[in-house]
């Protein structure tokens, strides 16, 4: 069996209120595995961006990590020095935002800020790392990326910028990218695209996959693995297929009865959805109960 | 509710200032203006003139007690003056659009265009020096910011769901900017009226002091400002208390403003349950 | 005949755009809605559909009197709701009320629920006290909050149970009609179901007509009896939720089904193909005026083109001169 590429173990991480810490993630596990799409749901609330923040190690006072590891590749980056904890991000690990304009530098052409990347981590010189912006840019399918990457970030439509935000992203080549919602903000038929394009872009290039979201649809489509996460803690885990198919923790189902099914209502008629409160009794004895589901031998092809 | 300890200190010096005007008929050892006395001019402070004696031999603290009765009025009256007028126009304009704002942001332009202390003069000019001018000088000045900051809140607030949710309940234009928009805008605009109050006490102090404002004998800390001039040196008391007295009511207002402003959010204002 | 409960006729909605720079070429005029008809019937739950820019939300805001149409008509039992000889937003709050996607910023912050609840009451001649608690009880009950409720602020208050109150808000004045602008996209997942079948029930219970703005497919699905498809200010198909769902026609409301991250359809990617490639052969032959795949001009008037019923009460838009 291979290494993790990722392997969070037993993280706990919280709000610093004066002397105490008020916990957001009470012990979360798991591990991502080499060029493998791992997909964390939850709800608002639930930890699973606070999860992705300590992974990149951008956790702001008052947040900190009060407990556990977080191995990448064996390193353990809670250990790891700010100096190569910069480097690492951006390059070995990268991430994509729900609102590529703020994530971007409004001053500055999408081309430039590319090209950055490559100066930045690889030491290309400018010149160099502008042709390779380009190209970055029909990479990520923006048509004309001569002519789009001298253009500022407010000059593009809303999927065009976090087609660059991807760009961006993978430039150098990371072995994990994290996506905290990326489409989230974006117009169905342009998030069909985007999911598409870091579905096969990542897939290309054998890069990892941590996609957040709230929405089920959407980590259906792109993972092979999926957490559920409610109120800090990883409540549920397998692969995407079995988790949808035979759920196996009270919120989970709830989640997935609460949700109109495209389609169910042709097939069996519009029934009432379930309240996911009459599923759980007592919210506070939900994280008392956990179901992961160890990894499988057999395909995990979504 | 938790309110900080700067709430509480502004809170203390602005009570203080009423106290000391509410209360100076009846506190004050002396009276301002005609216990004059020049055998005892510009005495140092001591157990009878706390606070010393000016050019005249009156005593500065009496002074300064009625003082603020002046300081009081100049700051309450043109901020609620200015606050009426600003808020009226920046509201309106911004809620209305159309030629309305064009008009007055060009109002509001040329205001700030013109040194408020100098319209303040020419006003000032115009109806003559005492109280009621002053008054209307300094309330017809300051206006401009508070407007733009009605203005642009306004616009900000228009977009929200509960005005629009208000307009698609019947409400009328100024009920909806009554009871939709100015109580969501009631802590830019209070804290900009104490910030105000503060700056008119000071416009006062400025007026008076070049002799436009209060006349003497009758005192006002600008006028005591205006005679300690020579005396600065001599008897640095004079200078001292109507300048302490102003910068701790300026203060006093600044951070009471502050303080309601923090008061005033709602999410401040959560119940136990 | 009575005249259906809401009548749109030939809504159109134009904007000026000053043009770009300080020497702008003038004014040019953005098209938001270009002739859209519609009608909604008494205990009906209308959807329309559409991405963002595709004027569903400037069609609302014409219909609840927030947005002057340019032209056409809009008419409620008959009588115009907008344009000359509208009523004034008393009347009109009577006969529409809106539901708002943000539950956060849609009420309030200063104003208890009970605040918000009386005003309006108050504002249209109810002045007894004990009728205004009254009224006021017996709707926080029907949204599933309690009188208690009533003495709270805004902020006190979860995502779910503010929209609760935003729909109390929206049905306080007893209106036939609610636009529904999102109902549930802002809310969290587990809510979501909660809000919904809140809002079915509302519906049967009191026999209101719903005009649900969504982007949101599978709710649509869920709650619509009929859809409307948008596109660039244009209906581009409109039939019952099962033609719409089962047989969609246009190329556009195809893509919108397809793009849905629905994870029945992930998981299983054979089954949703044949469900929307199923085509209909009499309209092979027939060019769609627009296939969705390419953005119109937005400053330009559309070029000709009509809806044509395909099936009974299916209508899909066609190129003026190939339907003909």
């Amino acid at each position: 069996m291979t290494a993790p590429l990722l392997d969070i173990k037993d993280l706990q991480l919280g709000v610093a209120l004066g002397q105490s810490i008020h916990p957001l993630l009470k012990s979360v596990s798991f591990q991502i595995m080499p060029g493998e799409a791992y997909g964390l749901v939850g709800e608002s609330g639930s930890g699973k961006s606070v999860t992705s923040l300590a992974v990149m190690g951008l956790l702001k006072k008052p947040l900190a990590v009060s407990s556990g590891k977080i191995l990448f590749k064996g390193q353990d980056l809670l250990a790891l020095p700010k100096r190569e904890m910069r480097r690492l991000r951006g390059n070995r690990v990268a991430m994509i935002f729900q609102e590529p304009m703020t994530a971007l530098n409004p001053l500055s052409t999408v081309g430039r800020q590319i090209a950055e990347m490559f100066v930045l981590h690889q030491g290309k010189s400018w010149r160099e790392a502008k042709k390779l912006a380009v190209e970055a840019l029909s990479n990520v399918r923006v048509p004309n990326p001569d002519r789009r990457a001298k253009s500022y970030p407010h000059q593009m439509s809303g999927g065009l910028r976090q087609r660059v935000m991807i760009a961006m992203a993978l430039a150098c080549n990371p072995d994990l990218l994290i996506a905290d919602e990326p489409t989230t903000a974006l117009d169905v038929t342009v998030q069909a695209e985007v999911l598409r394009l870091i579905k096969e872009l990542c897939a290309e290039r054998g890069t990892a996959v941590l996609f957040i979201s709230h929405d089920l649809g959407v980590i259906a489509s792109i993972c092979q693995r999926v957490g559920v996460m409610y109120a800090g803690c990883l409540v549920e885990e397998n692969e995407t297929r079995a988790l949808f198919d035979t759920p196996r923790h009270d919120y989970t189902r709830g989640l997935l009865g609460a949700l109109p099914r495209l389609g169910s209502r042709s097939q069996h008629g519009r029934q009432r959805l379930v309240d996911i409160d009459s599923i759980i009794a007592d919210r506070s004895k939900l994280t008392d109960t956990r179901f992961i589901a160890p990894r499988g031998t057999e395909g995990s092809q979504p | 509710m938790r309110l900080g300890f700067n709430f509480w200190l502004g809170a203390g010096l602005t009570a203080l200032v009423i106290f000391a005007g509410v209360l100076a008929p009846w506190i004050a050892p002396f009276d301002p203006v005609l216990d004059a006395d020049l055998m005892s001019s510009e005495l140092p402070p001591d157990a009878t003139f706390w606070f010393g004696t000016d050019a005249q031999g009156r005593d500065v603290y009496t002074r300064i007690l009625f003082g603020a009765q002046i300081s009081l009025t100049v700051g309450i009256v043109s901020q609620v003056i200015n606050s009426i007028i600003g808020v009226t126009l920046g509201m309106t304009a911004g809620y209305w659009g159309g030629w309305w704002d064009d008009l007055v942001n060009g109002l509001t332009n040329v205001m700030l265009a013109i040194p408020s202390l100098i319209f303040a003069l020419a006003v000032m000019a115009v109806l003559g020096p005492g109280l009621p001018s002053l008054l209307v000088a300094l309330g017809l000045t300051n206006w401009s910011w508070t407007c733009r900051i009605a203005r642009s809140s306004t616009l900000s607030l228009k977009s929200q769901g509960y005005v629009q949710a208000a307009q698609t309940l019947g409400y009328g234009d100024l009920r909806i900017m009554f009871t939709q928009i100015l109580p969501n805008m009631m802590g830019p605009i209070l804290v900009m009226a104490t910030l105000g109050m503060g700056s008119a006490v000071l416009s006062e102090a400025a007026l008076s002091f070049l002799g436009l404002g209060i006349q003497p004998p009758f005192p006002s800390w600008g006028s005591m400002l205006t005679d300690a001039r020579q005396l600065i040196q001599l008897a640095p008391w004079v200078a001292i208390f109507p300048g302490l007295a102003i910068f701790l009511s300026v203060l006093g207002f600044n951070l009471l403003g502050d303080g309601l402003r923090d008061s005033l959010d709602p999410h401040m204002r959560t119940r136990s349950p | 005949m009575t005249p259906p409960l809401l009548q749109v006729d030939d809504l159109h909605v134009r904007f000026p755009i000053s043009g770009g720079g300080l020497l702008g070429k003038g004014r040019r005029m953005l098209h938001a809605v270009n002739g859209i008809s519609f009608s909604l019937a008494k205990g009906e739950c209308l959807s329309i559909v559409g991405e963002s820019g595709c004027g569903k939300s400037t069609t609302a805001l014409s219909i609840l009197g927030l947005q002057e149409p340019t032209e056409g008509t809009i008419r409620y039992r008959g009588q115009p709701l907008a344009g000359p000889g509208a009523p004034g937003r008393m009347q009109r709050a009577k006969a529409v009320q809106m539901v708002f996607q943000d539950p956060y910023a849609s009420l309030n912050p200063r104003q208890s629920v009970r605040s918000s609840l009386a005003a309006p009451l108050r504002l249209h001649g109810v002045t007894a006290g004990s009728e205004i608690e009254g009224r006021i009880e017996a709707m926080l009950k029907n949204v599933g909050l309690t009188p208690e409720h009533a003495t709270r602020y805004p902020h006190e208050f979860s995502g779910g149970q503010r929209q609760r109150i935003g729909i109390a808000r929206a049905l306080i004045l007893e209106p036939e009609i609610v636009v529904l602008d999102e109902p549930v996209s802002a809310l969290d997942v587990s809510i979501r179901a909660q809000i919904i079948n809140l809002l079915l029930d509302l519906q049967e219970k009191l026999g209101l007509s719903y005009l649900m703005i969504s982007h949101d497919l599978s709710v649509v699905e869920h709650m619509s009896d009929r859809v409307l498809v948008m596109y660039f200010g244009q209906i581009v198909e409109e039939g019952g939720w099962r033609a719409i769902f089962e047989t969609p026609a246009h190329p556009y409301t195809r893509r919108l089904i397809a793009a849905i991250p629905d994870p029945n359809a992930a998981l299983s990617p054979p089954a949703k193909e044949d469900r929307h490639t199923a085509d209909r052969p009499q309209l092979a032959a027939h060019s769609f005026v627009s296939d969705g795949s390419r953005a119109p001009d937005v400053f330009t008037a559309p070029p000709s083109s009509k809806l044509v019923e395909i099936a009974l009460n299916h209508k899909v838009r066609l190129a003026a001169t190939l339907s003909d």
